[in-house]
């Protein structure tokens, strides 16, 4: 039956089709040319900078100082030494950020799709996050340099610059997290309430391990968005061309602070530490975007 | 035929206020019980679970402080603000003058910041939209669909590359193949404001038209995104009773994508805007210092909000100093408040998106 309904040559006559006029045909091509055309305008930057860092940096990482030995005791135009001091920076920096972002960001997004409903403070958290999700980087870390080292009198440290990061940190595992916890079907909060079940531990034991493949991802690529984030760092840390492991305080080296710094050195040795850590940025964001990957592929829900 | 009750009601012109009230009242107290179809509601528990209370308390507490936390930068930026505006010697809006390193005798205005920032964004979101929503039909409606999924990851890549290495790349390799075309520019074109000899040396590259090109590139990714989901939402009854009356594709996208999705797409090139004014790092590379103020030039040098404090930052000694800074982060922090916030709200009048 319903291959006869499908069947053309039944139902249209010929004279029903008149051909495509030619100036129709003529404005579909430039439209389909003008589309493709955007695409691959994009494509030529991203092309371009990769080419860029790659082929600058990539013979300095290669150096196995690189990774092992900071730039302790050299001068601008020496040569040498490595970015180990401001790889151990930028991670812990990052992982501190994320200790603090990743409880607050999940709960938030809990009470979001499972206490909020639609109540008023729900609705203006959802928009405040929307907020706090353009807040540029440097407002967040001249907030924190009010509230840290103006206010309280601290000094600058590893530490106040995590916690600006978990400003930039917080609404993208928001969410994320969101997204994942609404497409956790119903039947199963419902199968885990009929069993007397406490929502809270409902929860914990049931919606969040279904969702956590989602979850970790998100957590992994807000990572490493923050982790390539400068202003803060800027602002909030001294740099140190030497290892230090203090978190609370001292300066301490990171990536993007490395490279700022480096740019007023107009020398090879300049040249390299820009490009190399640069590089090294890279492929640290890489790796833990690739992580997430593998983490959303690994632990995946088998249902449908 | 006549419906007896619509007889019946102007018949007992006293009674039907009443009625009414009682016939819309089951319909009033009906209308808010769909949005909350939580589950468990219905078996009311005699006495909450403690877990679920602390639970419960941890979530909300959650929720407030997201809140309180935007109050709280404001609140902050202001009290830090205030005093330094204080000192302030000239006036804070109108002036062009920026020179805080004598803290007794502060001098700061954001009329050059201002005008640098909305310039700069300006152009890169003129750029940027036009190819955002070429890729965004592309990646929705032309590319083939097992090579959709893979193209926009390629694009989200953009995202992913730090801002600092947008910024050298632009000021070392963009900014130097930019110079032939910039001269060009000023050359011929020159006897138009916005492309006149700028306050900077045009060979180093560190003018507003490279800038702004380069945050072009780093807002695209989010106009790109948004848009794209707003697109992917099209009805198909829409998309498919076009191709049924014979639309050639470009007429398919015209008639239905781009109707559909313009609210959105504007939207999304809100967003784009308020990153683009926020940007901090590749405009703080990329950009001169101009010892002359801003002279409606893409030529010109300058410093946006976000690059002046970035590259002041290091040397906040003085509380009265930092505060001009802090008086301008405040300034741009209200900029992309307003803007993001009108950008949700464009999405929040169209229930269709969601």
């Amino acid at each position: 039956m319903s291959t006869n309904l499908a069947d053309p040559t039944r139902l249209a006559t010929p004279p029903t089709f008149q051909s495509v006029s030619v100036s129709r045909r003529i404005k579909n091509g430039i439209a389909t040319g003008l589309v493709w055309g955007a695409f691959l305008i994009a494509i030529i930057p991203l092309v371009w900078v990769l080419y860029t860092v790659i082929q600058r940096g990539f013979p300095v990482i290669l150096d196995g100082d690189w990774w092992q030995k900071s730039m302790s005791g050299l001068l601008a135009r020496q040569q040498g030494g490595g970015a180990y001091h401001a790889i151990y920076g930028t991670l812990v920096q990052g992982l501190v950020c994320a200790v603090i972002s990743v409880p607050i960001g999940i709960m938030v997004a809990i009470y979001l799709v499972e206490y909020g409903g639609r109540s008023r403070l729900a609705k203006s958290t959802t928009f405040m996050v929307d907020i706090l999700t353009g807040v540029p980087s440097i407002v967040a870390a001249l907030f924190v340099y009010t509230v840290w080292i103006t206010t309280f009198g601290l000094g600058r440290s590893a530490l106040a610059v995590s916690i600006a990061l978990v400003l930039l940190m917080v609404p993208v595992i928001v969410r994320t997290t969101e997204e994942m916890l609404k497409i956790v079907p119903d039947e199963l909060r419902e199968a885990s309430y009929a069993l007397g079940i406490p929502k809270w531990k409902t929860i914990v034991k049931i919606v969040i391990p279904t969702a956590l493949s989602g979850i970790l991802t998100g957590i992994m690529l807000a990572l490493a968005r923050v982790m390539g984030e400068t202003a803060p760092v800027l602002v909030l840390a001294a740099y140190a061309p030497f290892i230090n492991y203090n978190l609370f305080d001292g300066p301490m080296a990171s990536l993007p602070l490395m490279m700022v710094n480096e740019r007023n050195n107009p020398t090879q040795a300049g040249f390299e530490r820009i490009w190399g850590a640069a590089i090294t940025l890279v492929v640290l964001i890489t790796l833990f975007n690739l992580l997430a990957t593998v983490i959303s592929r690994a632990l995946a829900p088998k249902t449908k | 035929m006549k419906d007896p009750v619509v007889a019946k009601r102007p018949a007992r012109p006293g009674d039907t206020g009443a009625e009414r009230g009682v016939a819309a009242a089951p319909h009033a107290s009906e209308a808010p019980i769909p949005p909350t179809p939580e589950a468990p509601e219905t078996t009311k528990a005699p006495h909450v679970r403690p877990g679920d209370r602390i639970f419960r308390g941890l979530a909300t507490g959650s929720g407030v402080f997201i809140v309180v936390l935007i109050g709280a930068i404001g609140l902050f930026l202001i009290l830090q603000a205030i005093p330094s505006l204080g000192l302030d010697n000239v006036n804070f809006l109108t002036s062009r003058e920026w020179n805080t390193t004598d803290p007794s005798n502060l001098r700061f205005g954001i009329l050059d910041l201002t005008l640098v920032t909305v310039v700069v964004a300006l152009l890169a979101l003129l750029i940027a939209m036009p190819i955002a929503l070429g890729i965004a039909l592309f990646l929705t409606q032309y590319a083939p669909r097992n090579l959709a999924r893979p193209f926009a990851y390629v694009v989200d890549l953009l995202a992913a590359v730090p801002s600092i290495v947008f910024g050298l790349w632009g000021l070392f390799v963009l900014g130097p193949v930019l110079f032939p075309f910039s001269e060009w520019l000023i050359e011929n074109l020159g006897w138009i404001p916005l492309f006149a000899k700028g306050n900077v040396n045009v060979q180093l590259g560190g003018t507003i038209f490279t800038a702004g090109i380069v945050v072009a590139v780093m807002i695209l990714p989010i106009i790109t995104a948004v848009s794209r989901e707003v697109f992917e939402r099209t009805p198909t009854m829409h998309v498919e009773g076009a191709i049924a009356l014979g639309a050639t594709k470009w007429e398919v996208v015209r008639t239905t994508v781009l109707p559909f999705g313009k609210a959105g797409y504007v939207s999304a090139s809100m967003l784009g805007l308020g990153r683009a004014l926020g940007e901090t790092i590749a405009v703080a590379i990329i950009l001169s210092t101009a010892t002359s103020s801003f002279g409606w030039s893409l030529f010109d040098g300058g410093s946006t909000f976000a690059s002046k404090i970035a590259l002041a930052a290091p040397e906040f000694n003085d509380p009265r100093s930092a505060g001009a800074y802090i008086a301008a982060g405040l300034v741009l922090f209200v900029l992309t408040f307003v803007v993001n916030a009108i950008a949700r709200s464009i999405v929040a009048g169209h229930k269709e998106y969601e």
